[in-house]
């Protein structure tokens, strides 16, 4: 038996495992209507989890939502007004990528400071180690340096 | 910064984190503020349970009361109900939301354990509860006289809760409502 007949399953089974996480099934009028409800349903998060998107709690209330969901994209409602309307209920908690407002700015914000306050705290480590390295030698110090080099090839 | 302070920035650094964690140990993830709070009671037209009438906010709204969401698969419901009877008993109104639950078993639990409510709103396939943001039973809604949502309680109702945090809720919104 080739390999290559068994590449095609295993191609399959790790490719298919992150597909497998919704439990019922919706008929959607068009593929491009499926395509945004698999995208909202992984961006929105269950309320009633701690850290789990719609798509993948089996939660009565992630049940609810992904149904709503659903009517929602085939009443022809734009992705924006899904996330508003689901906000409108269950507040910035429901979206993974929660807007910018004087309430999420410091999760917004926070991986940038401490992203500059890195930089920062490498700058200065790197500018005060340096003096000591570039430091010109002097003609003292070459005029052992030679001697050090000289005796070194001596013994080689 | 002298050299000698700066020796002690990582203890800073660690102090201020630790005290940053600390702090998190304390709070519950699980308390999630309502997008409601200090908005109108959403818009509902839904059956009343052991009744053939249909009730909407107009109907419920008019003096200071409790919205409980409550089911009979709900255990902590059946914990609260108690509670809830005394509340009743004392003079507080409160209204049921059956949340998403079977109108004959919930006319049952009513039979055998009590009736602390004015009325519940049959709400079968939870739409009202979506609307108020409803995650789970049991939930209570804290509604004022002129219908706006002051408080959403997640989680039973025990004599401790009520003393200590919802009780002062309820007895603003009365105050409010007889200050003109």
């Amino acid at each position: 038996m080739s390999w290559k007949v068994l590449l095609g399953p295993l191609l399959g089974l790790f490719l298919s495992a992150p597909v497998a996480a919704v439990i019922e099934t919706y008929e959607f009028s068009n593929p491009e209507l499926e395509q945004r409800y698999q995208d909202l349903s992984f961006e929105l998060r269950c309320p009633k989890c701690q850290n789990q998107n719609i798509a993948d709690s089996n939660a009565p209330i992630a049940q609810d939502l992904r149904r709503l969901l659903y009517q929602q994209l085939e009443a022809g409602a734009s992705d924006e007004e899904i996330l508003e309307y689901m906000v409108a209920r269950y507040g910035e908690f429901v979206r993974y990528r929660p807007s910018f407002s004087s309430s999420t700015a410091v999760l917004w914000l926070a991986p940038l400071i401490l992203l500059l306050l890195a930089l920062g705290v490498a700058l200065f480590a790197v500018r005060s180690r340096r003096p000591a390295a570039t430091e010109p030698l002097s003609e003292e110090e070459r005029q052992k340096v030679r001697e050090l080099l000289a005796r070194g090839d001596r013994k080689a | 910064m002298g050299p000698r302070l700066k020796l002690f920035l990582p203890l800073v650094i660690f102090a201020s984190l630790a005290l940053f964690l600390y702090r998190g140990l304390d709070l519950d993830p699980r308390a999630l503020p309502s997008a409601l709070i200090d908005r109108p009671v959403p818009e509902f037209s839904l059956p009343v349970l052991g009744q053939e009438r249909l009730v909407g906010p107009a109907d419920v709204i008019g003096e200071p009361a409790l919205f409980n969401v409550w089911a009979t698969w709900c255990i902590s419901c059946r914990v609260e109900h108690p509670y809830l009877q005394q509340l009743a008993d004392r003079g507080v109104v409160i209204y049921g939301v059956n949340y998403k639950d079977e109108s004959a078993a919930a006319q049952r639990w009513l039979d055998e354990l009590g009736d602390p409510y004015r009325l519940n709103i049959v709400d079968a396939e939870g739409t009202l509860g979506i609307d108020l943001g409803v995650y789970g039973a049991p939930e209570t809604y804290f509604v004022d006289a002129a219908g706006v949502i002051r408080y959403r309680h997640v989680g039973i109702i025990d004599e401790k809760t009520w003393n200590t945090v919802l009780e002062p809720v309820y007895r603003e919104m009365q105050v409010e409502r007889s200050a003109p």
